[in-house]
């Protein structure tokens, strides 16, 4: 092998190797990035944790609300829908399951979804739905009846004179959403 | 009388060692052959990757849903990316390096030939395995050729062959890159110092670094892609604590990178025609130098810019738009050098001169769009339109297409021995040339008025504007035929040329017999030959 093939070589080996390190560091940018994110507070990790710690419970056990739930359908006769629980009592900060029933009565498979709505409506923003089947359409087979869970917590920051909130939901079909049109 | 003896030298050695049939092809080592190979490759995917561009501007050409449905359209969009940038434009300047390097550093061939062949090879695969999947279940990846998650996991059968094939033409060009290297850094003729080389070998040894660098990354992020749909991981799914931003931050920073390995050959290219045409030497060549290395550092630095609405500090985004602005100053060094080289020059105005000049004028055409969407706000107006569409393809039809054109009427007469047809050639410039613009121009118009990019569909206002440039691009589209039947014409007659067929080239490669000898320079051209080919 001659000087120069061997210089080749040796080149050709280090290159590779300097390729096979720009292939690992193409994986390493992803600790990178979130070392990044947490030393500089960009891409909002630290408000992204303030919203976690907001999920964490801490009730206030010197406090209790009233939590109502109404229900009501769009089309009278075609679906039964309903609280499990018509009123609870909640401490601030503590999360919260309320169940509801949803019985399709209209003979076809149909989809359907459920429109929340918060009374006061000044309350709304210390009402924090964690999980609640109105986030995504529901599939319901003829005849089909089940219950649906929505998670709730309210906020500590609640207003003091807020004794009372009144979580209310509007179930629609699909055919509702057409006559609608 | 030097060159005589060479010459001579060089024909006894050009008649030994060439296999024949195909083998000659199969079995290349030659620098010379696998050239040839890449650049018959790049035209084929460039018509096949034009085809597709039709299907889109076909669909386009009046509102409503015409030819075809909306899945295939989106699979046009993405496929004509992914054949134009890995299939054309780099296949492309890896022909000419492989054709020119060697012949311009004093070099017999590549340093490393068999690894070459290999690296070419790969290709054909690489593309048979991307183009097949138009035929499978579910159709061709029609995500965008971004590949942004999780719209690309959702692609059916075609998803696996998208991202092997990116891996073998990954492995191809970073083989193909690391060729380049070693034979410009081991390669090199006694006396050819690094600061006497051509400004084409500079950039691509400037090209090669980038993409030894950047593509395997890419080939990261897909693997991380591929095992996030069969293996489970959720380096970008947001449930098993993953982000899928997370992907456009890796993605692009190979993606900005790679724009300047599509563009920095042809700086190299336009360096070296226009002092021909200009009869003068290049005004400022270190500053040349200088200033592509400056942008392929800054490249590195700037890949967010293309994300600017994803969601961003404020901080992150001023950093990215001023770092991006600064890129203007080497490239307006060089456009400025490029204008001066040509002051009080003795021009003339044959075929590479004239795509040298277009260059020079349309791609900084380009170069002031991409400034207007470097602006943040101005950005979040622009974002996914067809400004931005308009603004990469004045930078890449006629700046790196053009570029190759450039590339390719400079030399063909070298590598055949035969001057082409100048009158077809320029009639391919001026086609070429007007209907480049009445495509993509009205586009900018399109996309400051809000029409959005990868959809079928257009509101009626858009009708008038995309009817001109369907017809910008059925023009160029069939232009581009007289292409591949000039050099046809070319390769099989034409008048015989010299040495050196522009009586104003310098550079090594004029010093050979054209065509050059089967081998290149199997002897290392003397120092007056390196000085006289360095006139800068």
């Amino acid at each position: 092998m001659s000087d120069r093939q061997r210089a080749n070589r040796t080149l050709l080996w280090k290159l590779l190797a300097f390729a096979a390190g720009a292939f690992g560091f193409g994986f390493a940018l992803v600790p990178l990035y979130s070392v990044l994110c947490s030393v500089t507070g960009y891409g909002d990790q630290t408000q992204l944790q303030r919203k976690a710690a907001v999920a964490r419970e801490h009730p206030d056990l010197n406090r209790t609300v009233t939590v109502e739930f109404l229900t009501s359908v769009a089309s009278a006769g075609e679906w039964e829908f309903r609280p499990v629980v018509r009123k609870v009592q909640v401490h601030p900060g503590q999360l919260f399951t309320a169940e509801f029933f949803a019985h399709n009565m209209t003979g076809r498979n149909q989809v359907a979804q459920a429109v929340p709505n918060i009374a006061p409506s000044s309350v709304a923003a210390y009402f924090h739905k964690t999980e609640c089947f109105c986030f995504s359409p529901q599939k319901f087979t003829a005849g089909e009846a089940r219950q649906m869970p929505v998670r709730f917590i309210v906020d500590p920051a609640l207003p003091e004179h807020v004794e009372l909130i009144t979580l209310a939901y509007t179930f629609y079909d699909e055919s509702s959403r057409v006559t609608a049109r | 009388m030097a060159d005589h003896a060479l010459d001579a030298a060089h024909d006894h050695d050009s008649h030994d060692h060439k296999p024949h049939g195909w083998r000659r092809w199969v079995y290349a080592t030659n620098h010379k052959d696998i050239g040839t190979m890449y650049l018959v490759f790049a035209c084929t995917m460039f018509f096949i990757g034009g085809a597709m561009a039709m299907v889109i501007r076909l669909e386009l050409f009046k509102p409503g849903m015409q030819f075809v449905d909306p899945q295939l359209f989106n699979s046009m969009t993405t496929m004509h990316a992914l054949v134009m940038i890995f299939g054309a434009v780099m296949p492309a300047w890896t022909g000419l390096a492989n054709w020119m390097i060697p012949m311009q550093v004093g070099a017999p061939d590549m340093a490393l030939p068999r690894l070459n062949n290999f690296s070419f090879w790969i290709l054909p695969f690489a593309f048979t395995l991307l183009l097949s999947s138009l035929f499978v279940p579910g159709g061709a990846p029609a995500g965008g050729w971004t590949m942004y998650p999780p719209l690309v996991l959702q692609n059916g059968a075609s998803f696996p062959m998208l991202i092997f094939s990116i891996h073998m033409m990954g492995a191809s060009s970073i083989l193909g890159a690391i060729n380049v290297v070693v034979t410009i850094m081991n390669m090199r003729a006694p006396g050819m110092t690094l600061l006497r080389m051509p400004l084409f070998v500079w950039t691509w040894l400037i090209t090669a670094y980038l993409l030894i660098a950047v593509m395997p990354v890419l080939a990261g992020a897909v693997t991380m892609l591929l095992t996030d749909h069969f293996f489970g991981t959720t380096f970008f799914t947001a449930a098993g604590g993953g982000d899928p931003v997370m992907f456009q931050h890796i993605f692009w920073f190979f993606g900005h990178p790679e724009v300047y390995i599509l563009i920095l050959p042809a700086f190299g290219i336009v360096s070296e025609v226009i002092p021909t045409f200009s009869r003068k030497p290049l005004f400022g060549y270190e500053a040349m130098v200088y200033a592509v290395a400056s942008i392929a550092f800054l490249s590195f630095i700037v890949w967010a810019h293309h994300m600017f609405t994803v969601g961003m500090p404020l901080a992150a985004q001023l950093f990215f738009m001023l770092s991006t602005m600064l890129i203007a100053i080497p490239t307006g060094v060089k456009v400025f050098n490029w204008t001066a080289t040509m002051w009080k020059g003795s021009l003339s105005f044959e075929p590479p001169m004239l795509f040298a000049l277009a260059f020079l004028f349309l791609f900084t055409i380009g170069g002031f769009s991409g400034l207007m969407l470097a602006i943040v706000p101005a950005d979040y107006q622009y974002q996914d339109t067809y400004f931005v569409v308009a603004h990469f393809h004045y930078v890449l039809v006629p700046g790196a297409v053009f570029g190759i054109m450039a590339g390719v009427y400079y030399w063909l007469p070298k590598w055949t021995g035969h001057m082409y047809n100048v009158r077809l050639a320029n009639w391919h410039f001026w086609l070429s040339t007007i209907f480049v613009n009445v495509l993509f121009f009205p586009q900018h118009f399109l996309g400051l008025a809000g029409m959005p990019r990868r959809i079928p569909d257009y509101a009626v206002q858009f009708t008038d504007w995309n009817m001109v440039s369907s017809i910008g691009a059925f023009g160029f589209g069939l232009s581009q035929l007289l292409f591949p039947l000039l050099i046809w014409q070319c390769v099989r007659s034409g008048a015989k040329v010299g040495n050196r067929a522009w009586e104003g080239a310098h550079g090594l490669e004029w010093e050979l017999p054209s065509p050059p000898p089967y081998h290149s320079w199997t002897e290392a051209p003397s120092d007056a030959l390196i000085a006289r080919g360095a006139s800068h």
